[in-house]
């Protein structure tokens, strides 16, 4: 029993505990142990004759310095820093809620796989002519599943989570209207079928942000989790994906030395399957892992930055020299967009791990560099396809291109300005952090118009 | 007299093994026994013992469960085992080497 009295040192416990907990080296059941000396320890003080509060600076002061401790738990437990890559920190909450979370984060991951065979039941067979049907839904197989689990794991109201199901009703509406033409084996031949293809996962994206950071959306560091979340997940995915090759690669050399060929279930299942359930699964191992270990995004912008301002200026370099102007054709188009997104994704990894109150360094300047250059290698390509479409007339692709080509060319240009400015301590960083993160819902907003808009537009073309 | 860190590290082992020696315990009751025996000379951050304690459970030289203390909270109990013994009777040897080669040359210089 508490009385009133031993309230305060019952918190000051909790709080020692919790800072015990945060170290990764110190497993829960050390903390138990360690909490069950503390209190020997300051049961034995108080019978001394020490206040509640004397006692406890004494025992936390026998107990030494946290710092010290977590090392030399993590000397003698040298494997447990690597262990939390796998295992999950199960020093953060009680075990009862990880395994529930293990247990609803598995259902749903098998409810994604399962999910993407449900049409099949309808007779809509993946190899056999309706591949289209399947690219146009393919993350409305994933996505509302990731929504529930963000929905389930942030505590949300069934109620007030239930507009969250809107846009993924709208996004199942308009993939699945639209008249678009069959070609002769069923693939897409429209052009604005495979921009929805392409553009509904980007909007859609947006919808899960919303799940994910609550009602902090219009608070900035809401939308900066998402984003290092967002850039976690697709290197979580990419390592998850290797593993799957790995797998898959094994599955068919293992049936063929029994002359069996497993292609139809590598085909049917395997794939689209653990696919789909990979974005769950990695998606939690991102939320679980986001204290343990460094971030990945922003290690690889670190790397990367330098070396795509160098690719940058040596092409303008090179351009300028030789003279060859830009050969236009459509993959140019949809390169030089990728440039940009790349180019933006490094500017935003680079601020989404940057301290906004440091002063500017060696690589914010290397990060206007590579900016400025991206922008004069845009203008100069969007020179090109002007031209070409000046000459040629629009198709949905060339305008879905320019629109994106825009839209970064917009961002990148105000966020040079602003680095310009930030160099020059005009402004603080926290403006161009800002700025990028305001931007975001506009990626979402453009790839929303041109799943609804486009094909009507162009007459499903 | 407070014995310097080295010196309280490396005796660390022989000195947890001996006390668990005398029969099963646990962190807070070694810390104590620890004191008592040195006089209060030697003096250990109290949550060193842990690390310690756990790398002998490794290394299997104490053997621990948890099981409920009088005070109706979990307590992790240590207990040594036949290679913890076996390990504190090879400790024992050295550190008599060392102490007869200390006390052998300190006879010495008192006697001159």
């Amino acid at each position: 029993m508490t009385t009133f009295a031993e309230r305060p040192l019952e918190e000051l416990i909790g709080q020692w505990r919790e800072y015990l907990r945060r170290r990764q080296a110190v497993h829960g059941s050390d903390v138990e142990e360690l909490e069950g000396h503390l209190r020997d320890q300051l049961t034995a003080l108080t019978e001394a004759g020490l206040t509640a509060d004397e006692a406890f600076l004494v025992a936390v002061k026998r107990m030494g310095s946290l710092d010290a401790l977590s090392r030399e738990f993590a000397l003698a437990h040298s494997e447990r820093l690597w262990k939390q890559l796998v295992m999950g920190p199960e020093a953060e909450r009680p075990a009862e809620t990880r395994s529930t979370e293990v247990f609803v984060v598995l259902s749903l991951a098998i409810a994604a796989a399962l999910a993407v065979k449900v049409p099949a039941l309808f007779g809509l067979r993946f190899d056999t002519g309706d591949e289209a049907f399947y690219l146009r839904n393919a993350s409305l197989f994933v996505f509302p599943l990731l929504t529930v689990y963000f929905v389930w794991k942030r505590e949300l109201s069934l109620a007030s989570s239930l507009w969250l199901a809107l846009p993924f009703v709208a996004a199942a509406v308009f993939a699945n209207v639209f008249p678009f033409p069959r070609g002769t084996r069923g693939c897409c031949t429209s052009h604005t079928e495979v921009l929805s293809i392409l553009h509904l996962p980007i909007a859609l994206w947006l919808a899960v942000g919303f799940a994910y950071v609550r009602e902090r959306w219009f608070a900035k560091p809401g939308r900066m989790h998402f984003v290092r979340f967002s850039g976690e997940l697709a290197i979580y995915y990419v390592l998850i994906a290797l593993g799957g090759g790995v797998l898959t690669a094994f599955t068919v050399m293992m049936f063929q030395a029994i002359d069996l060929k497993p292609d139809w279930f590598i085909g049917n299942w395997l794939i689209p399957c653990g696919a789909a359930g990979a974005v769950i699964i990695a998606s939690w191992l991102v939320e679980a892992k986001q204290s343990v270990i460094e971030n990945m995004a922003p290690v690889l912008t670190r790397l990367f930055t330098p070396l795509f301002t160098l690719l940058l200026l040596a092409f303008l370099a090179t351009m300028a020299w030789t003279g060859n102007p830009i050969n236009v054709k459509r993959e140019v188009l949809i390169g030089f967009d990728l440039l940009l997104v790349l180019v933006v994704g490094l500017v935003l990894y680079a601020a989404s791990a940057r301290d906004p109150e440091a002063p500017p360094d060696l690589f914010d300047a290397l990060q206007l560099l590579l900016v400025a250059s991206a922008l004069v290698v845009d203008l100069v390509a969007l020179a090109a396809i002007a031209e070409r479409i000046s000459e040629f007339g629009f198709t949905p692709n060339r305008v879905a291109a320019l629109g994106e080509n825009l839209i970064l060319l917009v961002n990148l240009a105000w966020s040079a300005w602003l680095y310009a400015r930030f160099l020059r301590h005009r402004c603080s960083f926290a403006v161009l952090e800002a700025w990028q993160v305001a931007y975001l819902p506009v990626y979402a907003v453009w790839a929303a118009l041109v799943v609804v808009v486009f094909p009507p537009l162009f007459g499903y073309r | 007299m407070d014995v310097g860190k080295d010196l309280v590290a490396a005796s660390a082992t022989p000195l947890v093994l001996a006390i668990l020696a005398e029969g099963e315990s646990y962190g807070y009751a070694i810390i104590k026994r620890v004191a008592e025996l040195s006089g209060g000379h030697l003096q250990w951050t109290d949550g060193m013992l842990y690390p310690v304690l756990h790398r002998l459970e490794r290394q299997g030289y104490v053997a621990a469960k948890w099981s409920a203390s009088e005070n109706a909270r979990r307590r992790k109990y240590y207990r040594i085992t036949k290679e913890g013994r076996a390990h504190l009777a090879a400790q024992r040897q050295q550190w008599k080497a060392v102490d007869g080669t200390l006390r052998g040359i300190w006879m010495k210089a008192c006697t001159i």
